[in-house]
Parts: structure tokens; sequence; C-alpha cells
């Protein structure tokens, strides 16, 4: 296969889906790290492949790549993300509207510190590439995993949410927040340098609070 | 070989906690025994404690001393993590548990020699 500079994993993938193997599986949409569908495991680490520059990653010159771990694989590179986002509902990772759009908007103080905390997690992109990292996701089919509980991290940080209390309880249910064992592999390699390690933490921390009484208001 | 995920300090972290953990828990009943022997009669201290002159025993010993170092420190970095507003420490928590494990190990191993 051609070498080019610059090249990534997904032009990889793809030179060979269209020259050697046409029937090969995989997915992409964006090529810039936007919509994250492209993840996969690059020598044994999960990664947005169209980010990934081979001569990143390469070693002696050799590429193993694999569909994500911890998702049912349905043909060659392509998983199924079903429990991915069957994971997200049950964390309740959805926003509960309080306002109907005839109404003005609320004002969140940037700087608030709710709102801090919010803003540092809403940027995943569903990638599943912490999902794929996380052992206790492997271990424990039931636990909700990184990126659900990210979600459900930043949720509990809204203001404007109507249902705050509603996610911290599906959060730190069974398999929830408190499965964590801050290993941090999803810190690790989150491609957009988010930390679901501290927003877990933080709804331990705060399903706590809530039990001695000092939670939520 | 570790998976290549695997190999961070997060995880390493994970591992000598449950490692050590594990290690407490089989020495205890060992702990139990002598203490057990102490309520039995004088002598029979006696001769565990001469036993525990040997060179192995104090091999052992430091081993348990650096195990209890890790663990109280991985132990108490969790902890610090889960229940103090969140602040980047992660990773030089774990620094200062490995650096504190091997300090005590050292001090022991002074004082032992
Ligand atoms: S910190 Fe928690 S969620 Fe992240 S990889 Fe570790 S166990 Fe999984
Ligand atoms: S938290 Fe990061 S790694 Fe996990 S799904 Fe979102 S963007 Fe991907
Ligand atoms: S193809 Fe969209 S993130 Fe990679």
């Amino acid at each position: 296969m051609p070498q080019r500079a610059n090249q990534t994993v997904l032009d990889v993938v793809t030179w060979i889906q269209r020259h050697a193997e046409p029937a090969l599986a995989y997915r992409f949409a964006c090529r810039v790290g936007v919509c994250g569908s492209c993840a996969m495991t690059v020598n044994g680490r999960p990664r947005w492949t169209c980010r990934t520059h081979v001569s990143r990653v390469a070693r002696e010159r050799r590429l193993r790549i694999e569909p994500l771990r911890n998702l049912p694989r349905l043909k060659d590179l392509a998983v199924d993300m079903t429990p991915f986002f069957e994971k997200w509902q049950r964390a309740q990772g959805r926003f509960t509207p309080t306002r109907t759009r005839a109404e003005p908007m609320a004002a969140v103080r940037p700087d608030s510190a709710p709102r801090r905390a919010a803003d540092a997690g809403i940027e995943c992109i569903n990638c599943g590439v912490c999902h794929a990292a996380c052992d206790v996701v492997g271990w424990d089919p039931d636990y909700l995993g990184p990126a659900a509980l990210n979600r459900a991290w930043t949720l509990v940080n809204d203001v404007r949410d109507g249902d705050r209390h509603g996610v911290l309880k599906a959060a730190s249910a069974g398999g929830g927040c408190h499965s964590c064992h801050t290993h941090g592999s999803c810190v690790e390699h989150c491609p957009v340098g988010i930390n679901p390690t501290a927003g877990i933490a933080g709804l331990k921390r705060q399903s706590l609070l809530d039990l001695v009484g000092g939670g939520l208001p | 070989m570790i998976r290549p995920a695997r190999n961070h300090p997060g995880f390493w972290a994970f591992v000598a906690h449950r490692v050590s953990g594990v290690a407490l828990v089989l020495f205890l009943p060992l702990h139990f025994l002598a203490l057990g022997l102490a309520l039995e009669s004088d002598a029979a201290l006696e001769g565990f404690l001469a036993a525990t002159e040997h060179p192995a025993f104090v091999i052992g010993e430091w081993g348990l001393v650096t195990f209890l170092t890790i663990h109280l420190a991985a132990g108490t970095r969790v902890m610090l993590l889960e229940l103090l507003p969140w602040r980047d420490t992660r990773k030089g928590l774990i620094a200062f548990g490995a650096v504190l494990a091997v300090a005590v190990g050292a001090v022991f191993l002074v004082r032992a020699g």
C-alpha cells in the first residue's frame, strides 16, 4: 500500500477496503474527529482512527487494527454500539427541560463552579474509546462505563436540568459510579481530553453528600 | 505481557493496591499464629521469636512493611480523590505513594541491618 505523509489509520483501512478487500466493514463519517464513529483498536489501544497518524503508532512498520473491545462485533471492524447507548440511557444521560421554547433562555454564569464542571465533560463525541479502554466495563457487564457516567455528571451540574436528582440516582445505582476502580484508563485514552474519572469521582462524592443530607439543592 | 491499553500509572497503582492487599491477607494468619503462641506459653513464643531472627524472615518483614505502606498510600489516594473536590493530583499521589513505600522499606532495612 502506498505510504503518504500524514497518513491516518483510517486512510489505511479505506485503502484496504477500496483496493484489496471490498467486503471489509468499518465505520466513519466526518474524518475530522467530530462524529466519533471511527474508533478501533490500533496496536492494542483504542483510538479515533481518523485523527491517528500511522507514523505515530506503527511499530516497526506494522499496524494491527481490530474492532473496539467491550462491544459486540458486528462484522470486521464494526461493533454494535447499542449496549453503549443503552447504558447512556440507563444513566439518564439525557436533558430534562424545564422551559418551553416560548420562554426566555435561562441565564447561566459561565464561570460558576457547576457550569465549569459541566463544561469540562461536555465535548464528548460518543466515540466509545473510553468504554473500550475501561477494564471494569470488561469485567462487569452491568457497569455503565465512563462515557455514560461522564454525561450524567455534566447533567448533575447543569442547573437547567429538571431532574438532576433522577440523574444522580440513576448514575449511582448498582453498576453505576461506585463500581469504578479509578484506574484512569478512560482518561489516558479519551481523544478529546475529557477526564471521566474526575466526573465519576464527583458523582461518588455527590451521592455520598446526598446520603448525609448535604446534596443537590 | 501487559495489554498496551493498561500500561499507565493508574492501572499499575490498581495492581499494586490489589496485590499488596491479597499479600497482607495471606500474612494475617501468621500474625495470629504468633499472637496465639504468646497466649499458649512463653517458650513457644520464644521459639517463634528466635525463628524471626533468620534473614529470610527479615526479608519477609521488609516485604510486609513495604506492602503495608503501598496499601495504605493507595487506599488513602483513592479516598482523597473521591472525597475532596477534584484536583489533578491523580498521578502525583501515585508517585508519592511509590516513593513513600520505597523510603519506608529502606528505613526498615537500615534499622534491621
Ligand atoms: S477510572 Fe473508572 S471508568 Fe475510567 S477506566 Fe477506570 S474503572 Fe473505568
Ligand atoms: S469521554 Fe472521550 S473517549 Fe469517552 S466517548 Fe466521550 S469522547 Fe470518546
Ligand atoms: S470519522 Fe468522525 S471522528 Fe473519526
